[in-house]
């Protein structure tokens, strides 16, 4: 596939590009290959240029630990900037993972320029049919293979850039790098460092500083084990131009979107002319298996349509226009593990997938063949189905790899890690407590006006929906007893006008029970699409508000990581100038090195 | 006294209907017509004021109103029961007793979950508690005023002395409710009965008639008991649905003020929609109970009281049995054979009146109920209909605005 064959270049060029970000964070001298590189971008052959800019940079890298450089990452930014805006009429419609809430799990990254972000999104929405040819060409810059930088080096060159930008808004870029953990990541990164520079369209202008954002943007692109790592790269490097509409937002334009998510989702596809809609489908739910190790099948059919003039036209990166597999009940919990892990720290709102019921589980192990499995299994059939598409409307989700890989093998590896007992669920039962901990103690002044309104109307919505969605139940249950009764007293009718001598009296009372029993139809249909319609939808909603409030929390997080960053950095610094004070130069270096190490993670 | 026997077509002169009782007319008989005009409720207990008028030479005035209470009919109809004279009748069910406490339980429920709900939504929901408890309360007059109406209709009742000490005294019956040792001998007489009943179900009757009507009433007894049953729960279900409404409505229209897209006008409108529809389930369930469960219920009641008739026949049949058992053996020991001839006298006596009477009645019953069942079933039918056309009509008006509200948020710039 070409896709699969483009991604890995591009990384490969974007590791030059961070090592050039790299020099001119920590050496003047850098900046002017940095500058090079970044003009050049606007011109795709810039390959031999890339090349040239990789060399310096590797010979930047000397200098790596050399002043320390804060100035230059405002020029940096500044540099980016142009040449993001140029760029961003090459991106492909690349959808970047926006990290939607500024969340720094793991390091502080530095706050993202949302006012930049934010100017930006009505040029992306423009650009967004001429990115797709750019970003084709990207792959091509990225040729060049750049030595695997350290990771922990790469992102302290990417947060550089950073930090200078919007001190105040927060980015939830840093935490994807900690993320990674697999061999590629390094190769992405570099990959993806070269793409900034070259690429500097991609991230919105305004949003240089989105360049650190762990949009996992390209991820969507790239070949699936490259997606994971891109995200963590990504924030070193610039965003590749999102076309949907809020790529490049900031993480609060983009929790913004995701609020008012529901009813924008299809003015922003249709906006951005090239998007992609995939229809899929949960049906056939099968019993597989025997005992204590039946499990339930769906088959899960995915098409793809198009809103561009072809219709059903293949999306590049999945193989076919349409295809079918078999999964189970855990591969969707794995998936959603996935998705979460990739993108809530960086403040996505991926939509909750459903609980594991042992109880209804029990059951169909058991192969109880009664009412209640069947309807057990249709309500679970019709949450996968909802929570699939929920995820296909997703712009930056829908890209990424992880969920196109559920759709499109035939064999997924056994996602153990969501068994109900398992190591794996007792971390998250530990994790659990922790968070719930953390969210008690931690404070957070919302500096943010507007986090603070959409916190408060999240909440208020989430009480609302939730004592509704209490009388929606009530009243199915009622109606399902209605029914219910119904049946047997039409049933008891007949049995009077059986007994019942005056045949007039007998039959109308036989016609009574008739009716009474076609009620009972009706009253048990009405149940139903009460339940169906009403009560899950309500469901369905305030689970989405649990995830949003998990966003929320990462942000909390990710802001009191930063805090502490800073804090020991400070400490660091305070070290560093003691120890030059008593003329202690040995532990000059060292200190340092500390203090760089904590810059990093501060930004 | 026997001239209630002629007019046995006339079996059943009430009054002209009322609308409080809706109890089947056979004849009119205007000599004595008594209905319920007040009631009041005291704590936990009801006070009838009975209002007589009646043309008959018997009573000292023509017109008169005496205060009752429950316990004073049950005494009524007590009295009735042990009369063995009117063994041959159907003794008129007496009413049952005004039971308020579903009523009262709910609405302490609703006090004490008060700071759950919203203002608005208390107060509906004390709204619907009150208008239930008013419609216990106009069950229970009615039903009472049913019994003392078919006592005035009955010819034979209708001349009974305690009937009329009833209407007229004055003052407090000081009616002794039953003690300790009057209800269990009470007790166990109906527990000999219902052995008696077993041991003579068996026993194959000489009459046709009276076999069949046996059959039939047992059977009907059984399955009426049942529909009855299930009448009952089918209303209470559509009185909860109707009652959570009120929550979804409530729901709505506080999720309406939060939201501020242009959901919040759906949201309104469907929260009034559901409100005015509340109002109309509400009131086909209630009319479902009045119509269909009342008649059940009543008829299960009336059928049992047939089958006492039944069995105060095949007990006086035994008796008399047994009594020309006795007059063989005494004749045969030739002693005593004066007294047992007596009694054999006496039992066939008996056993021939009952059985008289009772055939008359059984057929009365049957038409009574036809009728009554008749009657109820097509208002029922004609109420379900009127109210599930409004209902229809309430829903697509609701339906229509809403979209057209849709259109014309789309026609909007967004």
């Amino acid at each position: 596939m070409a896709d699969d064959r483009e991604p890995p270049p591009l990384f490969d060029d974007e590791k030059p590009d961070k090592k050039e970000e790299e020099d001119d964070l920590f050496a003047t001298p850098n900046e002017a290959p940095k500058e090079e590189v970044k003009d050049e971008p606007a011109s795709l052959p810039t390959e031999p240029a890339q090349d040239k800019a990789s060399e310096d940079l590797f010979a930047a890298d000397d200098d790596l630990f050399g002043d320390k450089q804060e100035g230059p990452v405002e020029v940096d930014t500044s540099k980016l900037r142009r040449k993001l805006t140029e760029d961003v009429d090459d991106l492909s419609p690349i959808e970047e993972p926006k990290p939607l809430i500024p969340t720094a799990a793991d390091s502080g990254k530095p706050p993202q320029s949302d006012a930049a972000a934010k100017k930006e999104p009505p040029k992306e929405k423009e650009k967004a049919k001429e990115v797709k040819p750019a970003y084709k060409e990207e792959p091509a810059n990225v040729s060049t293979d750049q030595p695997l930088l350290k990771p922990m080096k790469v992102s302290v060159d990417l947060h550089t850039p950073k930090p200078a930008q919007n001190m105040q808004e927060e980015s939830a870029a840093p935490p994807q790098l900690e993320v990674v953990d697999e061999p590629p990541p390094e190769m992405d990164i570099s990959g993806e460092g070269e793409e900034v520079d070259l690429d500097s369209p991609e991230t919105e202008g305004p949003s240089s500083p989105a360049k650190m954002e762990p949009d996992s943007d390209s991820s969507p692109l790239e070949a699936p084990p490259m997606a994971e790592v891109l995200p963590p790269a990504k924030p070193v490097t610039e965003e590749k131009p999102k076309p949907t509409p809020a790529p490049r937002k900031p993480s609060m334009e983009k929790s913004k979107e995701e609020v008012g998510y529901t009813s924008f989702a299809q003015i922003e596809e249709e906006e951005s002319g090239d998007q992609f809609a995939l229809d899929i489908k949960v049906h056939d739910p099968g019993k597989i298996g025997d005992g204590m190790g039946a499990y339930m099948s769906y088959k899960v059919t995915t098409q793809c349509l198009d809103f561009g003039e072809e219709k059903k036209t293949s999306i590049p990166a999945f193989r076919r226009p349409s295809m079918t597999v078999t999964r189970r009940f855990s591969d969707f919990l794995g998936l959603h593990e996935k998705l979460s892990q990739k993108h809530v720290h960086i403040g996505r709102i991926v939509p909750p997938a459903p609980e594991k019921s042992v109880v209804g589980m029990t059951k169909i192990k058991m192969s109880k063949e009664d009412t209640s499995s069947t309807e057990f299994v249709e309500k679970r059939r019709a949450l996968l189905e909802r929570f699939l598409q929920r995820i296909s409307i997703h712009p930056v989700l829908q890209m990424d790899p992880d969920f196109r890989d559920f759709l499109e093998q035939d064999e997924l590896p056994r996602a153990t890690s969501t068994s109900a007992v398992s190591g794996a669920g007792v971390l998250r039962l530990i994790k659990g407590v922790g968070d719930t901990l953390s969210k008690v103690t931690i404070k957070m002044d919302e500096s943010d006006q507007w986090f603070e309104e959409k916190q408060n109307q999240v909440e208020a919505l989430d009480q609302q929906l939730k004592k509704l969605h209490a009388s929606v139940e009530a009243l199915v249950t009622y109606r399902k007893e209605l029914g219910i009764s119904t049946a047997a007293f039409a049933k008891s009718t007949a049995m009077l006008s059986n007994s019942e001598e005056h045949t007039a009296l007998s039959r109308a009372l036989s016609q009574l029970a008739e009716v009474e029993e076609k009620i009972e139809q009706v009253h048990l249909e009405q149940a139903d699409n009460d339940f169906f319609l009403l009560s899950e939808l309500l469901k369905d909603y305030i689970g989405i508000i649990q995830a949003i409030r998990i966003v929320f929390h990462e942000r909390v997080k990710s802001f009191h990581n930063w805090q502490n960053a800073q804090q020991t950095l400070a400490k660091k610094r305070e070290a560093e100038a003691k120890f030059k004070q008593t003329g202690k130069t040995d532990k000059i270096a060292h200190a340092q090195e500390e203090i760089r190490e904590w810059e990093g993670k501060v930004e | 006294m026997m001239d209630g026997l002629d007019d046995s077509p006339d079996l059943l002169a009430e009054d002209e209907n009322k609308p409080r009782t809706e109890s089947v007319d056979l004849t009119k008989d205007d000599t004595l017509s008594i209905d319920i005009s007040d009631a009041l409720s005291e704590r936990d207990r009801v006070k009838f004021t009975v209002h007589t008028k009646t043309t008959l030479p018997d009573f000292r005035e023509s017109e008169f109103s005496v205060v009752r209470q429950h316990e004073e009919f049950i005494w009524l109809h007590d009295r009735f029961v042990e009369n063995e004279e009117y063994g041959g009748y159907i003794i008129p069910p007496a009413p049952p007793r005004p039971d308020f406490d579903a009523s009262r339980e709910k609405l302490q429920k609703l006090g004490e979950g008060e700071g759950t709900m919203t203002k608005e939504e208390f107060t509906k929901m004390k709204q619907e508690l009150e208008a239930e408890y008013l419609a216990t309360f106009k069950k229970t007059v009615a039903m009472h005023e049913v019994f003392l109406q078919r006592l005035a209709a009955h010819p034979a009742f209708r001349k009974d002395t305690n009937f009329r000490v009833f209407l007229e005294y004055d003052q407090d019956l000081s009616v002794r409710l039953k003690n300790k040792k009057e209800k269990l001998g009470w007790f166990i007489k109906s527990m000999s009965q219902s052995v008696d009943e077993v041991l003579l179900s068996n026993q194959k009757d000489a009459d046709e008639f009276f076999e069949q009507e046996k059959g039939f009433l047992v059977e009907y007894h059984n399955r009426i008991a049942q529909s009855t049953k299930c009448a009952d729960r089918m209303t209470k279900m559509h009185k909860s649905v109707a009652d959570s409404y009120i929550k979804l409505s409530t729901g709505l229209g506080s999720l309406a003020t939060c939201e501020n897209t242009e959901l919040d006008k759906v949201f309104n409108k469907v929260s009034e929609c559901f409100e005015k529809s509340r109002k109309l389930e509400a009131r086909v369930s209630s009319d479902e109970d009045l119509k269909l469960s009342d008649t059940l219920r009543y008829y299960l009641r009336d059928t049992s009281a047939a089958k006492d008739l039944l069995y105060r026949r095949t007990r006086a049949l035994a008796d008399y049995e047994n009594a020309n058992k006795d007059l063989d053996k005494a004749r045969a020991k030739n002693r005593n054979v004066q007294q047992a001839e007596q009694a054999q006298q006496r039992a066939c006596e008996k056993y021939e009146h009952l059985s008289e009477l009772a055939k008359s009645e059984l057929q009365d019953f049957k038409k009574r109920r036809v009728g009554a069942f008749r009657k109820n079933l097509v208002e029922l039918a004609e109420l379900e209909i009127k109210h599930a056309k409004a209902l229809n009509q309430l829903y697509r008006n609701c339906i229509a605005q809403l979209k057209e509200e849709g259109r014309a948020a789309k026609a909007q710039p967004q």
